[in-house]
């Protein structure tokens, strides 16, 4: 299906299915209860789970095809996120044009940086694109403060143009919507003690992730996927035989690139806001945490490591005193306190240590990253039912 | 997921959930279900504090956090009741707010914008919070503003200080009880040209953001009003950490006075560097060289150490004051937490107390209800005197403290004495000098 | 003319903070090869063993003051250092005051010892692994070493001073001839460069003139027909690791009057390190001494206010522009090794 084989078919259909039913699958736990703050389904978080896959699915053509590591690549991300706050400020609060715009800004961008980065490989490589990206979020941050609204960022506001749009009713804030569906109406569905609620901007931004998700399996199966491959391998020998590598490289980097302003445009069609933090180095170090903790190389892992990151980064940080001592208080008083203090370094605002120690627990024991680990149970799973032979979706290393 | 026996919260979330059947599944929009966002329909409801709990401010949120925890207690009617006793409005009674039981979440700012409003909107789509409260940037509280305004909840801004927050970028579901820039420079220049002299040279290095830059301009306004000279003003970026190559050549220019407009790491670096290299110690232009920081806070103080001694600048309020408010306030904060509370802990109590109390008098947590009852509000007994919340732009009046470094603290805490305590005639401004737009209060529905 | 020594000064103490710091990755990042990112939670530690030997040296009995009172009314409770009580006032605090200079001593073998418990218990194991995979494992470390002087010490930077008789400048114009308190340059930054450039001769006298270094350095260029000789590299590996730590510790030591410490210093240097190590080319010692002092002197004098009125926000990107600069004149960095991590 879609010039796609079995097995990429059916992962397809499967992350399809994952993200349509996201709303359900994140909020396991009815309202309310004790277990309620590990739900993640609710339309922010839903909204960055899907963007930051798109974010990492983008960082992984690079990365996991050509070995190229970037550690620039939020630049793009945030040069996206400008021109669409742009887009909306100038032109519609549509979020169309803003999100086609955004790729366009950011893929002539990364041309631009992919070009001359490009000169070097390895290590080189790497700080020549941390030094673009630096500098763009030093002056971003800085001296463009009037193109970029510096250290407050830009959001909408009332008298901005917007030469497309219809004047606002009286009162009225400017919302980001797609042909007058407002990115941030929900429904919600309330069924026994669960509430789940299903975010216009969510399935627009999942829609365009499948789009994403699908594009990259055709690149990895394609054979300029192969070509890619052949660089990482050994491009040496690649040279040999005649072939110049530099443009499949540049048409990776620029892919990629664009893949991250299309997760930027996205980021201000949801919540329309741009900060220059976008473009810290930590937030391109985060895209590469992401892949490798989700397993680089293969199509579903930096997904999986985005959805990993954020949820800790959401969910984690949000647990309180206040709350282990509700889950513990059917504990006798003594033993409550004890593991209240044991677990309250892990939590709320110790997130980062548990950040840390996940990080590392992963890359010791899971070198190939949660997709291993998700092998490792399928095969856990195989051996014990031998008879059903189900190819495990999730695992599709490129390599 | 027959997991609901699991429960030990004993209190079930209502709201919205306990108007649906078991049997029927029912689906409707959320805006058609409440009269505005969040609307509290069970017995209790919950705010918002979003502070920074990791990064370089983490310390400054958690004596926020602290702050709100405290505030809470106290609605709810726990703990010695705090500064409800000395406020003038009298319409909370201590039993939560509009009989409803307060409870709050919590998250992560991380001095992010991005993160901020990330942390902000969980609270808001998740946990219902109908108010959000806290920070300690003004990035972050321009974001989480705007934010708030879109998705019509009330916005009580934490520690920010620019003067856009209620100046350029103002929303109409935003409000700021702590001071900005402009007051830091009115408050200071009098006190500065009363103790220095009206000849003076001053050299400014100047965070190179948008807070720096509206202090910068606040101060130099003032200053120069006052008969000062500023020799040069340079720009440095914010992720600088050692400002010997800023500082180094101060002397050389002339100036006679060194105005640091730089907050948190910034501002420890850059005055220990400063001292460092015996600035101090120098006599220029046969007067003693001096350096100013427009906006002091306990923790920085307590971070640059001896550094501070001697040194000019301005805050939104000290434990040292002794009326009544304040009193009552460090009572019960160090009663409970054992140290004195910090500026920032104090604007964020006060904010959480003035929001229960506009919805007390409005009758109603809609977000037009409140701000209808917090615009141009008197208020008095919270430890800054009588206070005003301006209609036009949502900022307060009141007095502002001139501080200087205290040349020998009895404790760790104790390293400001106030200098003087500016009356609000002084640092009093006309709402449109700022530009930006209030718009209209947006209740979500 | 006054402007321009100056900021040559302050370029060679910047720039000796740089080298040192760029000098212990580049022993591990350079030559074993593993993308160390928790080298800047070293020199944080570095740092925090400055902060603690000053806390242990502070350790404290109260005794109530009843003359004066705290902030809640209650009579005033003071500290009183043991060190005060055991060897007197003026013994004690001078104790105390030297706490800095001191931490050398307690840092070396504090950091050669986490050094070594680094390299033994996780890097090892990370040698044939995949950058990818290094990079990974110690930013977590660094994440979680941090995480743990964060949740002992606090966010807040801690102050901790030089010596009082370190305090101050030397004025260096009045030597030369200027005006006087034109040219000025605080003595704890003197004495930080004379230190670095101690540190730095040492570590090049150490791998250059010892039998031990020699066979370091043949390890580095390859290491196993290093080990086909027969020679246990792997342990000799390990305590150069040590080395490094020691080195990223003792610049922080050093550094902690010059910007109060806090926790997350490491992070702010990580970055800058490695720009560093690359600028200076991959596999080079002498380069990465180098690029240390030469970003150094540049990022001084992109902030002079003379040429900020010309190229405003230069000294914003400064250190990236001329990285971008080199590595596109220079393929790799200033005295990069051939081969050395670029693939």
């Amino acid at each position: 299906m879609f010039g796609l084989d079995k097995k990429d078919t059916r992962l397809l259909i499967l992350v399809a299915i994952l993200v349509a039913l996201a709303p359900f699958l994140l909020n396991p736990f009815p309202e309310g209860s004790a277990m309620a703050q590990f739900n993640a389904g609710y339309p922010d978080l839903m909204q960055r789970f899907v963007i930051f896959g798109i974010f990492a699915i983008g960082f992984n053509i690079l990365f996991g095809l050509t070995g190229y590591l970037s550690f620039g690549h939020a630049a793009f991300l945030g040069v996206g996120s400008y021109a669409a706050i742009w887009m909306m400020k100038l032109l519609t609060m549509n979020v169309i044009p803003a999100i086609f715009v955004s790729v366009i800004v950011a893929g002539i961008f990364s041309l631009a940086v992919g070009w001359i980065s490009l000169r070097r490989s390895g290590i080189y490589f790497s700080i020549l694109t941390l030094a673009f990206a630096q500098m763009s979020y030093s002056l971003a941050y800085s001296v463009l403060t009037p193109i970029t609204g510096g250290e407050t960022g830009l959001q909408p506001k009332v008298n901005d143009p917007r030469v497309l749009d219809g004047a606002l009713a009286e009162g009225a804030t400017p919302k980001a919507n797609l042909f007058g569906l407002e990115m941030g109406s929900s429904f919600e569905w309330s069924v026994g003690g669960w509430l789940f609620t299903f975010n216009a901007g969510y399935y627009l931004a999942a829609v365009v992730m499948l789009i994403a998700f699908y594009m990259s399996i055709r690149i990895f199966r394609s054979p300029f996927g192969m070509m890619l491959r052949a660089v990482k391998s050994n491009q040496q020998r690649l040279n040999y035989t005649g072939l110049n590598a530099k443009p499949y490289t540049l048409a990776a980097f620029v892919i990629s690139g664009m893949y991250a302003g299309l997760a930027g445009g996205l980021m201000v069609a949801m919540d329309t806001q741009v900060g220059a933090e976008r473009m810290f180095w930590t937030a391109s170090g985060e895209v590469v945490l992401m892949s490798i903790l989700g397993g680089v190389g293969t199509l579903i892992g930096p997904v999986l490591g985005a959805g990993a990151i954020k949820y800790m980064e959401n969910i984690l940080s949000k647990i309180n005193k206040e709350i282990l001592h509700q889950w513990f208080a059917f504990m006798p008083d003594g033993i409550e306190d004890i593991l209240v203090s044991l677990v309250y370094p892990f939590i709320g605002k110790g997130w980062h240590l548990t950040l840390g120690i996940i990080f590392m627990l992963v890359v010791i024991f899971l070198p190939g990253g949660l997709v291993e680990g998700g092998q490792r149970v399928a095969r856990l799973f195989k051996r014990k039912k031998p008879a059903e032979d189900g190819p495990d979706g999730k695992t599709t290393p490129a390599e | 997921m027959s997991k609901t026996n699991l429960t030990r919260r004993g209190v079930l979330k209502t709201g919205a959930v306990a108007g649906a059947g078991f049997a029927a599944p029912t689906i409707f929009t959320a805006q058609s279900a409440a009269a505005f966002t969040n609307e509290p329909t069970g017995s209790s409801v919950t705010l918002g504090f979003n502070v920074p709990q990791t990064g370089p401010y983490a310390d400054e949120g958690a004596d926020e956090l602290r702050a709100y925890e405290l505030a809470v207690e106290h609605l709810n009617g726990g703990g010695d009741g705090g500064l409800m006793n000395t406020f003038s409005s009298k319409a909370l009674q201590g039993n939560g707010i509009l009989g409803k039981k307060v409870e709050y979440v919590t998250g992560d700012t991380q001095t992010k914008s991005d993160a901020a409003r990330a942390s902000a909107r969980s609270m808001i789509e998740k946990d219902g919070a109908v108010m959000i409260t806290g920070g300690s940037s003004s990035g972050v509280a321009v974001a989480v503003q705007a934010l708030c305004q879109e998705a019509g909840v009330i916005f009580m801004a934490g520690l920010t200080h620019s003067n856009d927050t209620t100046g350029k970028d103002k929303k109409a579901n935003g409000f700021r009880h702590f001071f900005n820039s402009y007051m830091s420079g009115a408050a200071l220049a009098p006190i500065l040209a009363n103790n220095y002299g009206t000849d003076r040279k001053a050299y400014h290095l100047t965070a190179d953001y948008n807070w720096g830059y509206t202090t910068e301009e606040a101060v130099r306004t003032s200053t120069e009003a006052m008969g000062w000279e500023t020799v040069a003003a340079v720009k440095t970026p914010l992720t600088q950490t050692d400002f010997s190559s800023y500082i180094a050549p101060v002397l050389q220019s002339g100036a006679d006075v060194l105005v640091l407009n730089h907050y948190g790491g910034n501002m420890v670096n850059s005055l220990t560097n400063a001292v460092q290299f015996g600035l101090r110690d120098k006599l220029v232009n046969n007067k003693n060289f001096e350096i100013v920081v427009p906006l002091y806070s306990r923790l920085m103080a307590k971070g640059a150490g001896a550094n501070v001694k001697g040194i000019f600048g301005s805050t939104n309020w000290h434990w040292s004051l002794q009326d009544e408010g304040s009193k009552a306030f460090v009572k019960s904060f160090g009663t409970k937490y054992g140290f004195p509370p910090s500026q920032a802990a104090h604007t964020c109590y006060v904010q959480a107390l003035l929001y229960a109390d506009a919805v007390e008098r409005a009758g109603s947590f809609n977000p037009c209800a409140v701000g209808e009852a917090l615009k141009d509000f008197q208020f008095d007994g919270m430890g800054n005197g009588p206070t005003l919340y301006r209609g036009e732009d949502h900022q307060c009046f009141k007095d502002v403290l001139v501080v200087k470094g205290k040349e020998n603290p009895t404790s760790e805490f104790d390293l400001l004495e106030i200098v003087e305590v500016t009356p609000v005639e002084q640092v009093t401004y006309d709402a449109s000098i700022f530009g930006g737009e209030l718009g209209s209060c947006n209740p979500g529905a | 003319m006054e402007a321009i020594i100056l900021q040559i000064l302050n370029g060679l103490d910047k720039g000796s903070a740089y080298a040192l710091i760029a000098l212990g990755l580049t022993l591990i990042f350079g030559t074993l090869g593993v993308v160390n990112f928790a080298h800047g939670a070293l020199f944080m530690i570095g740092a925090f063993c400055a902060v603690t030997l000053s806390r242990i040296l502070t350790l404290s009995h109260t005794i109530v003051d009843d003359t004066q009172t705290d902030f809640l009314g209650n009579p005033l409770k003071v500290d009183v250092p043991y060190v005060m009580d055991w060897f007197g006032e003026a013994t004690g605090s001078a104790i105390i005051d030297w706490a800095v200079p001191l931490s050398i001593l307690f840092a070396i073998p504090v950091m050669i010892a986490i050094g070594v418990i680094m390299e033994r218990g996780l890097i090892k194991h990370f040698y044939k692994r995949p950058h990818a995979d290094q990079i990974l494992v110690t930013f977590g470390l660094a994440i979680v070493l941090q995480e743990i002087i964060k949740y002992y010490y606090g966010a807040n930077p801690i102050p901790t001073p030089a010596p009082a008789a370190f305090k101050g400048s030397f004025d260096f114009g009045a030597m030369l001839g200027f005006d006087p308190n034109i040219i000025i340059y605080p003595y704890w930054r003197i004495i930080y460069f004379a230190f670095a450039a101690v540190i730095i001769g040492a570590v090049f006298a150490f791998l250059q003139f010892t039998t031990f270094g020699m066979v370091v350095r043949a390890g580095m260029a390859d290491r196993e027909t290093v080990q086909l000789l027969g020679i246990n590299i792997d342990r000799r590996f390990t305590l150069m690791f040590g080395i490094a730590a020691a080195v990223a510790g003792l610049a922080g030591v050093m550094y902690t009057p010059i910007n109060s410490p806090n926790y997350h210093m490491g992070m702010d240097f990580l970055v800058l390190s490695f720009v560093v190590v690359v600028v200076g080319g991959m596999g080079s010692l002498p380069g990465a001494v180098a690029a240390g002092f030469l970003l150094g002197i540049l990022e001084s004098f992109a902030s002079m206010r003379e040429v900020l009125a010309v190229l405003p926000g230069l000294n914003q990107i400064i250190i990236y522009l001329v990285a971008i600069i080199i590595l596109l004149t220079r393929p790799r960095g200033l005295m990069g090794r051939k081969g050395v991590m670029e693939e």
